[in-house]
């Protein structure tokens, strides 16, 4: 009786693998008619979703783009609300697609992790937030204070590091989801609460029920480059996300937004902004997508510039200034390779 | 099967394909080898799956820099320290929880479960509202319950002072602690002399009453010959006593002990959740002892506390011992749930280490392994225990 | 657990050992109050003590209690904000009206909430249904049967007029309540072939079901969850991928399948050696004589455990939350994780405590009640 339900879980495990599509990561998405998007769980500006279950953010863009790329259809995502501790083991089991969960770029997670990553669409650095009434003014003053932080992410890390660099000693407090930590940080369990600056720009404005009452206090402590992943083992997949989001890019350094892009598609005489929307062919074909991937993300996406400001700049609540995260013409990081 | 039959030698065949023995072999055959094809099948696919996306693999990780702070722990931890070292406090950090949490567990289980038979009526009835209040509603709700509350209580500057240097505020309740010193190390051999001494001094009793029927107070006398004798050898070896007192110092209380409030709310919620199961199990013990022995040790001139303990409750041990044995496994696996209001037991560490390694096979099947072992140790102890307590038949 | 055979000698046992106390005392009517408190509670001086200290901790919470839950309780609020309750001492039960839909249905699409609603309704009213001996027939099955297929039509919809709802969306009560149901369900024929092996007479079937039991017993859920959430995948072929809810229901399963065995086998110890040896006389087949003989006395006597099993199964639902899906407590834990409600979070807590109290009472006092019933049977 033991053999015929080995047989019976061999057997279906046999029927559910058949038509599976054996190929890469870019047929099965292709196949399956939708990208499936690990974010995170709940973080207001990069991914939240609202109270009908609608996603938006800098993050929840780059998901969009990606789609809008491989379908036309910015809509074919489905969302897997990840925690920092779940979002690697999700990448790497073959559940998502792509991860763009303000992920930090590190060495470690490039190789023995299993994953590529991509774009960094967030540079960010790691600072700290207390309140207001503890008047602490720098992250030196911090020696003995109990800290709140997130478990599994590289900001765990950086916080043991620079505590040792500086020969400080504090107690961390790790609890697994956002809003609970940002509650225990509220009840007052810890003084402290570190996490990438956006991060805690976002939890200010957000979940604080006075941000007045806290400070973000002015040092960075590393550099955070978050970056969209991608795992191991599929070449074309991965230049299919990294294009997709340098197109978002490019259409900033070009002046394409999503307003003008039809007229930029139609009028524009710069051959580069005509490589970019396909209207000089070649690109898409390269890619294994329609020549007109990139105007479909810019046209449903718009350029970086703009996801970047409808989510954490000055058309949110965030107010983030662009500084590093600037095109490269305007002192930041943010450059595309050519479109050629 | 009869399309066998036919062959040269069909009535040998046939007597071999009905015989039992031929049968049993030929099933447990194709279900080893039912399992091992599954087996393989996952392993051979688990194994693809990781050297397709490049991810590492084997035990080295453990012998590695962790990089990461703990919040507590049982021995001396840095994020300088390996993985492995970081994966031990999480084992004794469950080992903790889990110890203090059977004892506890056992306490309140069995005062609620004689409650919940006692005469008086409202006691009783409270004891009754305990259990089906406690065990009807799922142990994470009740811990985050408990979080909750012990996160609601003054920060460290208005912590309530409650006097002799103890401090109650959310970060933990503070105790003064004795500084250790070398010359303590007599009073503590006398300590671990008089905690043995115990067991001699019960074993005497037992037999003492045996032989005379005269009781000896064994229990109250031990432990107090335990708290009195290491005293006295302090005295006598003039050891000096200095006390580390929690004082207020930046942002926390420095000195002394702590219990913080992630282990404080875990240690709370599963002792009170598991209680209320061990109540049942106490209650159902002392009732499947015959009224009959109760009525016979009143009878004698024994007091009711004396007929509970002496008459009724060794007796009820013998049906409580298994039932209570799954509750202490069940509060072990339960404490597992630390992970969720950020206690850092043994998952919890785990689960980390797995993030930053990404070798989650490795990660759970070690947590898995050491849950299973430390499972099986404390069956065999309560095996032991049951052994020694049941009824020995002729 | 507790063996809820047990409960039943208490309960006998405690209406036994109560009456004498309270038939002791043969009180004038008047004096029969005054002389039932003085031989209940006020019959020695250590019990006066305990009644008094009793009181004294009931003077001290209860009162408090009902101002806080109900005299000065906001039960409802106008504006949408959480305004009226910052101005009250007392309890803020308007998060109730506010948050019931998140709390209940979790992310399902609003405007469909109705689906989750009926589909609860059915499978409650089905519970309710089969809980009377006298409805346990073939078309109870049966009805069982349609009742599943409406269930999954409603929940996720794609067909016949309802718009897809896919199961990442799932959420709330519904969700705890068919992971439970489910995981039972699906545990049930694994849990007694598994029985059966660990009493089998062959060693390597025995070995296999008694190790698979006893591995799955000594780990914790969260670890099997973790790894049916995490690892799943990778035991895979490359591309295949098996949806979210399914793996943490194949978690449930695998893990309440051994601990159902356990209650199984126990049933299966209950029969007498006679039945199975006379079965063999009559030359009987092995599975033969566990479907005609042994199994139909066996599972009989386990279906109060089984109940038991259930409870638990649907409070341990409650972990699904680690591994991120939505069922009534983490979606009572999202409604509040809105900044405006968040110092409301012991109001939410106590509500979902009390829909899981509800469900769990009410079916632990079935299962005692059920034992009573099917006990008589086999009383002589």
């Amino acid at each position: 009786m033991k053999s015929l339900k080995a047989f019976t879980v061999a057997a279906v495990l046999a029927v559910a693998a058949s038509p599976a599509y054996a190929g890469p990561t870019f047929d099965a998405v292709k196949a399956k008619g939708f990208v499936q998007c690990g974010v995170n769980l709940g973080l207001y500006g990069f991914s939240a979703p609202d109270d009908k279950g609608n996603w938006s953010g800098l993050d929840v863009d780059a998901c969009r783009a990606v789609a809008a790329a491989m379908f036309g259809d910015s809509t074919k995502v489905k969302y897997s609300p990840l925690s920092a501790q779940q979002r690697l083991p999700a990448l790497q089991s073959g559940e998502i697609d792509l991860l763009a969960r303000n992920t930090t770029w590190t060495l470690s997670r490039d190789t023995a992790n299993g994953l590529n990553f991509t774009v960094v669409n967030y540079y960010d650095g790691q600072g700290f937030m207390v309140p207001t009434k503890l008047g602490v003014k720098s992250a030196k003053e911090l020696n003995g204070a109990t800290v709140c932080v997130l478990p599994g992410t590289t900001t765990e890390q950086n916080l043991a590091d620079w505590f040792r660099a500086n020969k400080l000693t504090y107690k961390p407090v790790v609890i697994e989801k956002n809003e609970e930590l940002a509650a225990a940080f509220i009840a007052g369990r810890c003084d402290v609460y570190t996490s990438d600056a956006s991060q805690l720009a976002a939890i200010r404005a957000n979940e604080m029920p006075n941000p007045a009452d806290y400070v973000i206090l002015p040092e960075l402590i590393s550099k955070e480059p978050l970056g969209v992943a991608v795992r191991h083992g599929d070449d074309q997949w991965m230049d299919v996300v990294r294009w997709s989001i340098y197109a978002m890019i490019a259409a900033e350094e070009k002046g394409v937004t999503m307003g003008n892009v039809d007229q930029m598609a139609a009028s524009s005489p710069d051959p580069e902004v005509k490589r970019l929307l396909g209207v000089t062919a070649g690109n898409g074909k390269a890619l294994g997508l329609d020549e007109a991937w990139a105007k479909a993300i810019i046209k449903q996406v718009g350029n970086y510039g703009e996801s970047f400001e409808r989510n954490v700049g000055q058309g949110s609540k965030l107010k983030i200034a662009r500084g590093q995260n600037a095109l490269y013409s305007h002192g930041g990081l943010m450059y595309s390779p050519p479109f050629k | 099967m009869s399309g066998m039959g036919k062959s040269a030698k069909p009535a040998s065949v046939r007597a071999l394909l009905y015989s039992a023995r031929f049968r049993g072999v030929l099933y447990q055959v194709l279900v080893v080898g039912g399992v091992v094809a599954l087996g393989w099948y996952l392993v051979h696919n688990t194994l693809a799956n990781l050297a397709a996306r490049g991810i590492a693999t084997g035990l080295g990780f453990l012998g590695q820099e962790s990089g990461f702070d703990i919040g507590e722990g049982m021995i001396p931890y840095s994020a300088a320290d390996t993985y492995a070292r970081a994966l031990l406090v999480g084992v004794l950090n469950t080992l903790k929880v889990a110890v203090l949490g059977i004892i506890l567990a056992s306490l309140i289980g069995l005062t609620v479960g004689v409650a919940r038979l006692s005469r008086n009526w409202l006691i009783a009835r409270l004891a009754t509202l305990y259990v089906e209040g406690v065990r009807n509603v799922p142990l994470l709700l009740q811990l985050f319950v408990w979080y909750g509350i012990v996160t609601a209580l003054p920060v460290p500057r208005q912590a309530i002072d409650v006097g002799l240097g103890v401090f109650l505020s959310n970060r933990g309740l503070k105790l003064p602690a004795p500084v250790w010193h070398e010359s303590y190390w007599p009073a503590m051999v006398v300590l671990a002399l008089a905690f043995v001494g115990l067991f001699v001094l019960r074993r005497w009793a037992v037999d003492r009453m045996n032989r005379t029927g005269h009781p000896f107070p064994w229990l109250s006398t031990g432990l107090a010959a335990m708290v009195l004798l290491p005293l006295l050898t302090l005295t006598v070896t003039g050891a000096p006593v200095e006390w580390s007192v929690p004082e207020l110092r930046g942002f926390n209380f420095q000195g002394g002990v702590d219990l913080s409030p992630e282990f404080a709310a875990l240690l709370a919620g599963l002792s009170v959740y598991t209680a209320s199961f061990i109540a049942e199990i106490v209650r159902s013990g002392i009732l499947a002892v015959p009224h009959g022995q109760t009525e016979a040790a009143l009878s004698l001139g024994l007091s009711r506390a004396k007929t509970l303990r002496l008459v009724v409750l060794p007796q009820a041990l013998r049906v409580i011992v298994p039932p209570l044995t799954s509750q202490y496994l069940n509060l072990l696996k339960n404490s597992s749930l630390a992970v969720a209001i950020g206690y850092p037991d043994l998952v919890s560490v785990a689960n980390t280490a797995i993030n930053q390694t990404g070798q989650a096979v490795e990660g759970v099947a070690l947590t898995m392994a050491v849950y299973l072992v430390v499972s099986l140790a404390l069956s065999l102890l309560m095996n032991w225990y049951n052994s020694k307590v049941a009824l020995v038949t002729r | 657990m507790i063996k809820p055979e047990d409960d039943i000698h208490a309960a006998t046992a405690a209406a036994d050992v109560e009456e004498p106390s309270s038939a002791v005392v043969p009180a004038p009517a008047l004096w029969k109050p005054l002389g039932w408190a003085k031989s209940n509670l006020f019959d020695s001086v250590p019990n006066t003590i305990l009644t008094l200290l009793a009181l004294f901790l009931l003077w001290e919470t209860v009162p408090p209690l009902i101002g806080w839950g109900l005299l000065h309780a906001t039960w409802s609020v106008a504006d949408g904000t959480a305004g009226a309750c910052r101005d009250s001492a007392g309890a803020c039960w308007a998060l109730m009206g506010e948050k019931n839909r998140l709390m209940l249905f979790g992310v399902y699409p609003y405007d469909q909430h109705w689906r989750p609603l009926l589909a609860t309704c059915i499978v409650i009213a089905m519970l309710a249904t089969s809980a009377p001996r006298r409805f346990w027939r073939r078309e109870l099955g049966y009805a069982w049967l349609a009742a599943i297929v409406v269930v999954a039509w409603l929940m996720w919809g794609g067909v016949l007029g309802l718009s897809y709802v896919e199961t990442g969306l799932w959420g709330g009560l519904p969700l705890t309540l068919g992971l439970a149901l489910l995981g039972i369900v699906l545990a049930f024929p694994l849990s007694i072939v598994l029985a059966l092996g660990r009493r089998s007479n062959l060693p390597a079937i025995k070995a296999i079901c008694t190790g698979y039991i006893e591995l799955v017993r000594g780990v914790p859920l969260v670890s099997v969850l973790f790894m049916a959430s995490v690892m799943f995948p990778l035991f895979l072929p490359e591309g295949v991928s098996i949806d979210k809810l399914l793996r943490a229901l194949v978690g449930i399963t695998l893990f309440t399948a051994a601990y159902l065995a356990e209650a199984v086998r126990g049933g299966l110890q209950a029969i007498p050696r006679g039945q199975e040896e006379a079965a063999d006389a009559l030359g009987l087949p092995y599975w033969r004589k566990m479907r005609l003989i042994v199994l139909p006395q066996a599972l009989r006597l386990v279906i109060p455990p089984i109940v038991n099993q259930f409870i638990s199964c649907f409070k341990d639902t409650s972990l699904v939350t680690i591994v991120g899906l939505y069922d009534l407590l983490a979606a009572s834990k999202a409604a509040l994780a809105d900044p405006e409600w968040r110092p409301y979070f012991v109001e939410g807590y106590i509500i979902a405590a009390v829909i899981y109290w509800v469900f769990c009472f009410s079916m632990s006092r079935y299962s005692q009640w059920l034992e009573r019933q099917l006990a008589t049977g086999h009383r002589r």
